[in-house]
């Protein structure tokens, strides 16, 4: 049987009416739940990170013989790169969804490298603070929470190089792409994390 | 009709024995890994518990010296915790789950396997302190600032943190395979208030597992970075706070102990019904009290806080009053199932009735001690070490064991001697009451909590040399059944596919059933599809008496 040409084309009907079972695929409502779970370990880090700033006499910072945390040169840029990062996840998706395999491959690549760039950003922010994990409650909490985010920012990227890999093969297809929804899904999520970690750290001072 | 095979046997990829136990995805295998894992790690723990309660008998120092005595509660209470009940329960929920929803398998079987395998691996590294200077010395709740670097240097602590998050993850990766499952594998007809009470009680504890275990990881990463990379979060001398830890722990803590003991409720709702002949009373009643304690047991954490001066009395007595109310329903039904019913007290039963009694003073004790002015004369007493095993043992493991032979004849094909069981069933709760009711009495004269010695005078002697009598007494009830096991491998009764006339769908399957689990599934019109199938020719027996007369009626 010839792949190029199917006898009948497959209706471009939604993902639902073709499975048994109606709603979301099994895989996908795996990550949710896992995501669910890394909501709450990351509560648990903003926790510790809202209650040692409420218990905290003087003024709340990195030490001071650290310079202090400044928005610009880094934070802000690489925020803003994290962020496209995630439209630009959200376009291979649609990609995908249409069956156009090169579009993904691409959004996918430009994805992947936005999020390298995020974190060597955030590696070379790490080496012009100043201050450092051990320097007082912010430090430690500083470094925990950006730290624990970038180790996810990472374990994304190892999801998109596989996504990658997979897509050069010629693993996804219209109907097929579970795997693909997944990852931008969890990709967001990272994204958000990233919005309220921000937020928290440059913008409720 | 084509003469496709439609159920492959697993037989035609046969590897040896050892391989195919440890590549195997296979959930009523990982299942019983799962459950023999546990009772493993349930034998060394009990033995640490003889050690304590041996150094304990009467006054003076013994066999141990502090530091060692701290190593051995320590390790007792975080191996049975993290590495028995909760696991052992996973593992029944892994064996059980997926045959009482007519599924193949898990939602993702390999996942499950992952699961299963960093359980050994945690519990290896938790215990492999004692190779390397001494084991975690703290207690199961490890509290800052005694747990941080200045008071617990060495690696015995850093090993319990790295082996705690590995059985966190495990449990957290567990848990979504058992959300997917129950929501996306069930049978058609299988109805989410069609389910057995037993997996409704699986979802919520695995809802309560994956919201509360990553709060307790992010804490002990907090804890691991104070210890190994100067961090500040529970040293105060830097800006930390050490009552963090607490809220963090109880935050997760207090959800674990639902955790351990919604899927002990789950068997005993499956054991009562089947021994009663009757159908549970109020099923969805039960449904709706079981997710009412899940919801509730996120906002009673700060009860094992009273004592710190930090938390708001009021609201946590109040809560954790609240949560005996769907707790006291639960009574309710069980109670009233066996109420007029045609109860066989099998060894099954006795433990699900012996699981009623003992959670009940262990359900009680707990709401004596919600409240803030009795607590603040229990807290850190013997009186909290009773309640703790009148919640545990009392509750969760009676619950394991009456599902251990319950199931058994599901697993094995063969059922366990019912002689022997009642030998267990007997010593054992005999021997648990002769340990655990006199601590309430230690408590109440003062005696603290995770001490190595005491005073002669003190007046706690006689009923120490009686709490040290009845460890021993549980640990004797082990060999029955022990014995029981090996006797009914080698020579057990086979007694076929339905020995008790269950209800539920694993009973529509044979014993063992095959890896692919049902060749046929019976049609699921309520919550007792294989009482329905059983009593069909009843049902038609009456419909066709019912025409009949319709017919001499009209006639």
């Amino acid at each position: 049987m010839s792949v190029e040409a199917p006898a009948v084309q497959t209706p471009a009907t939604p993902a639902a009416a073709q499975h048994r079972s109606a709603g979301m695929p099994t895989p996908l409502l795996g990550m949710l739940l896992f995501i669910a779970s890394e909501v709450m370990f990351f509560g648990g880090l903003f926790a510790a990170y809202f209650n040692s700033r409420a218990a905290h006499q003087g003024e709340w910072g990195p030490p001071t013989s650290a310079p202090p945390l400044e928005i610009l040169p880094i934070a802000l840029p690489i925020t803003i790169i994290l962020i496209s990062s995630s439209f630009t996840m959200q376009l291979a998706v649609w990609a995908i969804r249409r069956g156009d395999q090169a579009r993904m491959r691409f959004w996918i690549g430009v994805t992947l490298a936005l999020g390298v760039i995020f974190l060597a950003g955030q590696l070379y922010d790490y080496s012009q603070l100043g201050f450092g994990i051990g320097d007082g409650i912010f430090g430690t909490t500083f470094y925990t929470l950006t730290g624990f985010h970038g180790a996810h920012v990472f374990g994304g990227a190892i999801g998109l190089t596989i996504l990658l890999a997979r897509g050069m093969q010629g693993q996804f297809s219209q109907r097929n792409h579970v795997a693909v929804e997944a990852i931008s899904m969890y990709w967001h999520f990272v994204d958000v994390v990233w919005i309220a970690l921000f937020s928290t750290l440059y913008f409720l001072r | 009709m084509a003469t496709t095979t439609l159920s492959p046997r697993t037989d035609s990829y046969r590897r040896s024995w050892v391989l195919d136990w440890l590549t195997t995805v296979d959930h009523k295998k990982i299942g019983i890994m799962y459950i023999v894992n546990s009772f493993l790690f349930f034998f060394l723990a009990g033995i640490l518990a003889l050690v304590v309660r041996s150094e304990l008998a009467v006054p003076g120092l013994q066999f141990l010296d502090e530091r060692t005595y701290n190593e051995a509660f320590t390790m007792h209470g975080t191996i049975m915790i993290f590495l028995f009940v909760v696991p052992v329960l996973a593992g029944f929920a892994n064996y059980i789950v997926p045959l009482q929803l007519g599924a193949p398998d898990m939602a993702f079987p390999r996942i499950n396997a992952l699961s299963f395998w960093l359980l050994p691996l945690g519990g290896g590294l938790i215990l492999s302190g004692y190779l390397f200077g001494g084991a975690a010395a703290e207690g199961w709740t490890g509290y800052a600032p005694l747990s941080g670097p200045n008071y617990s240097s060495g690696p015995g602590t850093d090993l319990w943190l790295i082996g705690l998050m590995l059985v966190g993850t495990a449990s957290i990766l567990g848990s979504i395979n058992f959300i997917a499952t129950i929501f996306k594998m069930r049978a058609p007809g299988m109805t989410l208030f069609r389910m057995p009470i037993f997996v409704w009680t699986v979802l919520v504890t695995a809802t309560l597992i994956l919201l509360a275990t990553p709060v307790l990881t992010a804490g002990l990463i907090a804890l691991f970075i104070d210890r190994n990379y100067g961090g500040s979060f529970f040293e105060p001398a830097t800006g930390g706070n050490p009552i963090l830890w607490q809220h963090i722990f109880w935050f997760f803590g207090h959800p674990e102990v639902y955790i351990v003991i919604l899927p002990a409720m789950g068997v005993v709702s499956e054991v009562i019904p089947t021994f009663s002949r009757k159908p549970l009373f109020g099923y969805r009643a039960f449904v709706f009290a079981t997710i009412s304690i899940g919801l509730l047991s996120f906002s009673v954490w700060a009860h094992h806080m009273f004592t710190t001066g930090v938390v708001f009395l009021p609201f946590f007595s109040f809560m954790t009053a609240l949560i005996a109310v769907p707790t006291g329903v639960k009574m309710f039904n069980w109670i009233a199932t066996m109420f007029r019913g045609s109860i066989s007290f099998t060894t099954a039963m006795l433990f699900a009735v012996g699981f009623l009694a003992m959670f009940l003073i262990g359900g009680i004790s707990g709401v004596m001690m919600a409240e803030a002015p009795i607590d603040f004369h229990l807290q850190d007493t013997y009186f909290a070490v009773a309640h703790l095993h009148y919640v545990f043992f009392g509750g969760s493991v009676m619950g394991v064991f009456a599902a251990t032979y319950y199931w058994f004849p599901k697993m094995f094909g063969r059922r366990l001697n019912e002689r022997l069981g009642k030998v267990h069933f007997w010593l054992m709760i005999i021997g648990f009451n002769v340990t655990f009711f006199p601590m309430h009495m230690l408590g109440i004269q003062g005696m603290p909590r995770r001490i190595a010695d005491y005073s002669p005078d003190a007046g706690w002697t006689v009923l120490n040399f009686i709490a040290t009598l009845g460890a021993f007494m549980i640990a004797l009830s082990i060999l029955p059944f022990l014995v029981n096991i090996v006797a009914t491998f080698i020579n057990g009764e086979r007694v076929g596919d339905d020995p008790w006339e269950g209800n539920t769908l694993e009973w529509a399957t044979s014993s063992p059933p095959p890896a692919y689990n049902f060749d046929r599934i019976p049609p699921i019109r309520s919550e007792r599809p294989v009482f329905d199938l059983r009593h069909k020719h009843d049902r038609e027996h009456l419909a066709a008496e019912a025409a009949m007369t319709t017919v001499e009626e009209q006639a």
